[in-house]
């Protein structure tokens, strides 16, 4: 006869609920507890940034300040060349930029596999997208300001299209390895080669993902400021030539919010409720079109 | 997934084989070019940061590195002060964002909460990310600093005006909070599930599995998050310029007004006054270029070691 041990049951289940002790018990909930509360304090920042830049940007916002020059203090003025100006010098970076960066992303997703050049150019656009801007605003000023001897459109867009250069890179490169291997497969079974599985199979079928690189490349030269300081520097005047200095929202942003006027201080939160509302649209625009598609 | 890699090998040969149009020839040797020229660009950033700071070098040598004393008007420039703000205010930022942005890595993969409620978090802590420098230099001004100057006043014993190292410090965390948060993330996710199973079988509570098994997993790619935030906080330049004060002095307490390279950079670069001034801002930048460099390529070496364990 083999007792079923019915008397041991209770033991056993005492052991097996043996509850955790105090300190490891608070440690616990303690860690938890400050996990949450620092994720809180994270999200702080950003609420508060939101909710300051709609209220105050909200109340300084009009007609007059989109659609006219700045004015001498005391008369009314506005930022529409600035507007434009940002416009202006986003569009020649980013035509600039993705002719380069796509190719290279191409270069490193289907022809540079394993070899020591992928390698060491995939190296190179990991450490160009660490350099600060603010570098090469400075590179920027040595190469096409002080030949030209003015800042001009053209230099802030060279600035702002070398930002750009590693987020495009990286996410065509991303986008292209994210198409499944017998896609290619298939194109050269049926005789294609490589340049024409490329250009008809492979990259219309990544299309969503460089989309997305582009418009985050944008969206991060768009709020870009430290490089157009000297490079684009500002303007009282509407855009004529871009090798003229051209004003941009985010550098206006810097020079009123430094300023001793409270009108020029009010068109500073204006300019930033546009100019963040710009670049979140672009963002959020962006990781859309990438998660339609995938 | 390995199934495919030996496919990928096996038709890697038909891949590479060239076809009868001219079109492929070509079309590789422009992906090339375009590969090169990313190269080409940072080699030509280099020369002429380097190039345009040479005057500079000439006449203050390593001297620049150990003076204190910028003064323009008698063509006297030493960078030292600079230097100190520029590591100062980044430390002071990763002090804070290291064990905040780790929190909140740790709070998004331990299975704390469920993915609906995850993904909108995690997509705000990006966005952080987005917002322009600029905006938080605004915010910095208008909003962190009188909010923060009774409580600097308070513990600087009433000298402090809210603008300083400190407040540049603690702009610059949120601003590389991101970086730190989601590269952690990544990292934190991608340790198999069993070891953490496998601690949880052994008795271990959840935060002993995150300390005792989890973040020493992924040490490399931790330490390669905080050394990738790092370099941003040493190379931002907008928010700090407009809450540090912008005094060229080494500061007498963690409250008082300093100065970065790259804010110096910002108020002086346009009007620099004659070219030992301007060739001395092109040396800052060059010394702040090298800085960056290596602390990037440090964070290049301890992600690739992720990516090798991973294999």
């Amino acid at each position: 006869m083999i007792s079923t041990g019915s008397p041991h049951k209770p033991d056993l289940i005492e052991e097996l609920d043996q509850p955790l002790n105090f300190g490891r018990a608070s440690f616990d909930k303690g860690m938890t507890i400050l996990s949450i509360i620092f994720t809180l304090i994270a999200l702080v920042p950003l609420f508060s940034v939101l909710y300051y830049v709609l209220v105050n940007g909200f109340s300084s916002l009009n007609w007059t300040v989109l659609t006219s020059l700045p004015a001498p203090t005391g008369s009314v003025g506005g930022f529409g060349n600035a507007i434009q100006g940002s416009f202006i010098i986003v569009a020649l970076a980013t035509a600039l930029s993705v002719p380069f960066g796509v190719l290279t992303g191409i270069y490193l997703s289907e022809y540079g596999r394993d070899n020591v050049l992928d390698d060491f150019i995939r190296f190179g656009v990991n450490v160009l997208s660490g350099v600060p801007s603010i570098i090469v605003g400075v590179f920027a000023y040595g190469v096409l300001v002080i030949p030209l001897k003015t800042p001009s459109a053209w230099a802030g867009a060279f600035a702002l299209a070398i930002l750009m250069l590693p987020i495009i890179v990286r996410t065509t490169e991303e986008a292209l390895k994210l198409i499944p291997w017998e896609l290619r497969l298939a194109s050269l079974g049926l005789g294609a080669n490589r340049f024409q599985t490329i250009a008809k199979v492979i990259v219309p079928a990544a299309f969503p993902g460089i989309i997305t690189g582009i418009l985050l490349g944008i969206s991060r030269a768009a709020g870009e400021t430290a490089p157009l300081i000297f490079t684009a520097a500002s303007s009282t005047y509407w855009f004529t030539r871009p090798n003229l200095p051209t004003a941009s929202l985010a550098t206006l942003i810097f020079s009123y919010a430094t300023s001793a006027y409270n009108d020029l201080k009010s068109q500073a939160w204006a300019a930033s409720l546009l100019l963040l509302m710009l670049v979140l649209t672009i963002n959020i625009l962006a990781r859309f079109v990438f998660r339609r598609r995938f | 997934m390995t199934q495919l890699t030996r496919k990928e090998e096996a038709s890697s040969e038909i891949f590479t084989q060239e076809g009868t149009l001219p079109a492929d020839p070509i079309f590789n040797n422009v992906v090339k070019v375009a590969g090169l020229a990313v190269i080409g660009v940072l080699i030509w950033m280099t020369l002429v940061v380097a190039g345009d700071s040479l005057p500079a070098i000439r006449q203050f040598g390593f001297g620049f590195l150990t003076d204190s004393n910028w003064d323009p008007n008698s063509d006297q420039f030493g960078g030292l002060s600079f230097v100190f703000g520029t590591v100062a205010t980044a430390l002071i930022a990763m002090a804070f964002a290291i064990p905040i942005g780790l929190g909140i890595a740790i709070f998004l993969t331990e299975d704390f909460l469920p993915e609906a409620v995850l993904t909108p978090i995690s997509f705000m802590v990006e966005l952080l990310a987005a917002i322009p420098s600029v905006v938080y230099g605004l915010w910095g001004i208008f909003v962190m600093i009188p909010i923060l100057r009774p409580l600097l006043q308070w513990l600087s014993g009433g000298s402090s005006s809210g603008y300083g190292l400190f407040t540049a410090g603690l702009l610059l965390s949120i601003m590389v909070l991101p970086t730190v948060a989601s590269i952690s993330r990544e990292v934190l996710k991608s340790i198999p599930r069993s070891l953490r199973n496998a601690s949880l079988a052994l008795g271990a509570t959840r935060w002993e599995t995150i300390f005792r098994v989890m973040i020493p997993a992924g040490t490399s790619g931790i330490v390669g998050a905080c050394v990738l935030g790092l370099g941003r906080a040493l190379g931002e330049t907008m928010a700090v310029t407009m809450v540090i004060g912008n005094a060229p002095e080494i500061p007498k307490s963690i409250f008082a007004p300093a100065y970065t390279i790259a804010a110096v950079l910002a108020n002086e670069f346009g009007e620099a006054s004659g070219e030992l001034h301007l060739s001395s801002l092109f040396f800052a930048g060059f010394l702040l270029f090298v800085i960056t460099l290596l602390v990037n390529i440090l964070a290049e070496i301890f992600v690739r070691r992720v990516s090798l364990e991973r294999q």
